[in-house]
């Protein structure tokens, strides 16, 4: 066990990875970064003086501090209060959280979508390729946005207002993983394209494996990188996304924020002059998203996979 | 090419028809309309009655054709907010997101062309990099974002004090990191210019324009750095080819190869990407017309919503889909036309 785990450690330290990963300084900045606010939005609760979900703790009176170095702040918050009086570090740091929640949990969805239609798609080709692909086009033509908005709507129109409040961060898992399956499922349809060739998926047919077997057990592995590169790409997209639909009112709801539904409540107060409730949550979210898409750009082109252009 | 048109054609018009059974199925799956339009003390009897006479007893089938058979005679309902026709409430709203379009993509074609251009003859400059690098951080704003900060600077305005106001240096640079503010930042203005039929421009005024600006940047700061990069690419990738070679060989001018020869082919796929590309613009709509308080159709789409209006929800899905449809059709044959390597079976080469 330890010689595995050993070997596997050494294996890693000498791979082109690491050792592209060592030369690019970017990618260690974006990396620490997004490590610190990973590690930040899942111990939240230590690291939050206040806890944004408890009522008893907010005070209305504390309500639009401006944060510390301006007049009028209050060193209790450090990045001031919003309309509700919650102090927004806290409410960043639930915030924070919760994005990363949905948008981990909507990569998690379509990247299951997207393996299993792109292999099927790739791997048996013919009419299921074409209706599967088709599909894709459609919705992708439509983009991915504008069906999350869509489905979002009646989502919403269908559950009222409650009810969806209560069960959003599944509701927009769900909602973002339907609407950004296409990409995933043409990256891998593509890569599956190019390994269906090869001698030994011949070897494996030659054996007698079931067509499943071919697929999950020998094919899939050979494609994982382009899924791994894409994936990552997803990630922020999907972060973008349910920032979007949380301030369009079809996300999470007030009582229990998201980056997006931070912004939006505090866009409300920005014309009286409270510009931190708006633009704090706005900055960290742009960072979250800047350090995964740096992370997956240098990916992309350490692994160098076949994507689909723009 | 008879057969790609009229796979094409029959391609859009499956689409359409998928289309309207998604909308169909929200209209008769979201609420009964009965509920809507009697009491309580309706009495079971009637409410049968009144279920016969609007041929909500009849099948899907038959109920689905009469929405899809009105719906080709652009009769979509009534708007239960508006209480008019729901097209005419989507025509009256149209202009306003069509003139947020087109200013936003004039933007991204006066600045996309040059830069990308730019960084593709000279990719290792100094401003091309600044270029590369802030479009990078332009993809990872969202537009919502943009248009508030956009909004923070010159609708409301910032003033700085960073620096000591007791020196001069630090009030230079004070005064030169603070903005007045002042821009519009709600609606369009109240000098419209009629135009013709619902369309009121905002282009032939002062205050009409000035309206316009904030909106128009912030849909167009979402998709520039994409085109920037997408001309960068293609361009780079026809720089290299043979042609490209033979013509430095021949002698002809930098400026002659770069914008004769290398620009026409770079912009071929830029095209039809741009095409495409009208989809995400419609979603991005949405968005900066809610921030704006523009009101065009993303705006009253997402009111419609909060007001549960389900037959302009349904309306407004079927008149966007229709201009996905036909822009995606027009794209595609627009493609097949100027390149004669796609496969007549419509996959692209």
């Amino acid at each position: 066990m330890t010689t595995a785990t050993l070997s596997r450690w050494n294996r890693f330290r000498e791979s082109f990875l690491w050792y592209s990963f060592k030369r690019d300084k970017v990618a260690i900045a974006s990396f620490i970064v997004l490590l610190l606010m990973v590690f930040a939005a899942i111990f939240a609760p230590l690291f939050a003086p206040t806890d944004p979900y408890d009522l008893a703790q907010i005070d209305i009176m504390n309500s639009e501090l401006p944060p510390v170095g301006m007049p009028g702040a209050d060193p209790a918050f450090p990045l001031g209060t919003d309309a509700q009086g919650r102090d927004m570090l806290s409410t960043i740091l639930y915030g924070t959280r919760v994005s990363l929640l949905i948008g981990f949990g909507a990569v998690v969805l379509q990247a299951a979508l997207g393996i299993l239609f792109g292999l099927l798609a790739g791997y048996l080709g013919g009419r299921v390729d074409s209706i599967l692909m088709r599909i894709a086009d459609v919705q992708l033509s439509f983009s991915t946005l504008m069906v999350a908005i869509i489905v979002g709507a009646v989502f919403k129109a269908s559950f009222g207002n409650l009810m969806f409040g209560e069960i959003a961060i599944y509701m927009l898992i769900f909602i973002i993983g339907i609407a950004e399956w296409p990409q995933i499922a043409r990256t891998v349809r593509a890569s599956v394209l190019a390994e269906k060739k090869k001698e030994y998926v011949d070897a494996a047919k030659v054996m007698g494996f079931r067509t499943n077997r071919i697929m999950f057990r020998h094919i899939l592995p050979n494609t994982l990188s382009p899924i791994f590169v894409i994936a990552t790409v997803q990630i922020a997209n999907a972060i973008i996304s349910e920032a979007a639909l949380s301030f369009l009112g079809l996300g999470m709801p007030e009582t229990q924020p998201s980056l997006g539904s931070l912004i939006k409540s505090g866009f409300d107060y920005i014309q009286s002059g409270s510009w931190w409730i708006t633009l704090i949550p706005g900055l960290v979210l742009v960072v979250l998203v800047l350090v995964i898409n740096l992370l997956g750009d240098w990916l992309r082109d350490v692994m160098n996979p076949r994507l689909y252009k723009g | 090419m008879l057969a790609f048109l009229v796979q094409r054609i029959s391609q859009a018009v499956l689409v359409m028809f998928v289309i309207s059974v998604i909308a169909f199925a929200i209209q008769d799956g979201l609420g009964d309309p009965l509920q809507e339009m009697v009491g309580m003390s309706v009495s079971m009897e009637e409410r049968e009655a009144i279920r016969e006479e609007l041929g909500l007893n009849d099948s899907m089938v038959v109920q689905y054709l009469r929405f899809a058979g009105n719906a080709v005679q652009g009769d979509l309902g009534n708007s239960y907010f508006y209480g008019k026709p729901t097209l005419e409430v989507i025509f009256e709203h149209l202009p306003a997101t069509l003139e947020l379009v087109i200013g936003a993509s004039l933007i991204i074609m006066l600045l996309s062309v040059p830069i990308g251009v730019y960084a593709a003859i000279r990719p290792q400059a100094l401003l091309a990099k600044f270029f590369m690098g802030v479009s990078t951080v332009g993809i990872s704003i969202p537009v919502f974002l943009t248009a508030i900060v956009l909004i923070q600077i010159y609708s409301i305005g910032v003033t700085v004090e960073w620096f000591p106001v007791d020196t001069g240096w630090g009030q230079w640079l004070n005064g030169a990191l603070s903005t007045d503010g002042g821009m519009p930042s709600y609606g369009r203005g109240d000098d419209l210019t009629h135009l013709f039929g619902t369309w009121h421009s905002g282009f032939f005024s002062e205050i009409g324009l000035m309206h316009l600006v904030l909106p128009c940047v912030s849909l167009a700061s979402i998709m520039l750095p994409l085109f920037i990069r997408l001309i960068r690419a293609e361009m780079m990738e026809v720089l290299q080819s043979d042609y490209i070679r033979y013509a430095r060989a021949k002698g002809l001018s930098a400026v002659r190869i770069n914008f004769l020869h290398a620009l026409k082919n770079t912009m071929l796929p830029v095209i039809t990407v741009g095409g495409v590309q009208v989809g995400v613009m419609v979603a991005y709509t949405i968005l900066t017309e809610t921030v704006f308080q523009w009101p065009g159709v993303g705006l009253m789409f997402l009111e419609a919503i909060t007001r549960s209006d389900i037959p302009l929800i349904v309306a407004y899905l079927m008149v966007v889909g229709l201009i996905f449809v036909i822009t995606n059709t027009l794209v595609d044959l627009v493609y097949g036309l100027v390149n004669p390597t796609v496969k007549l079976t419509g996959k692209k080469a």
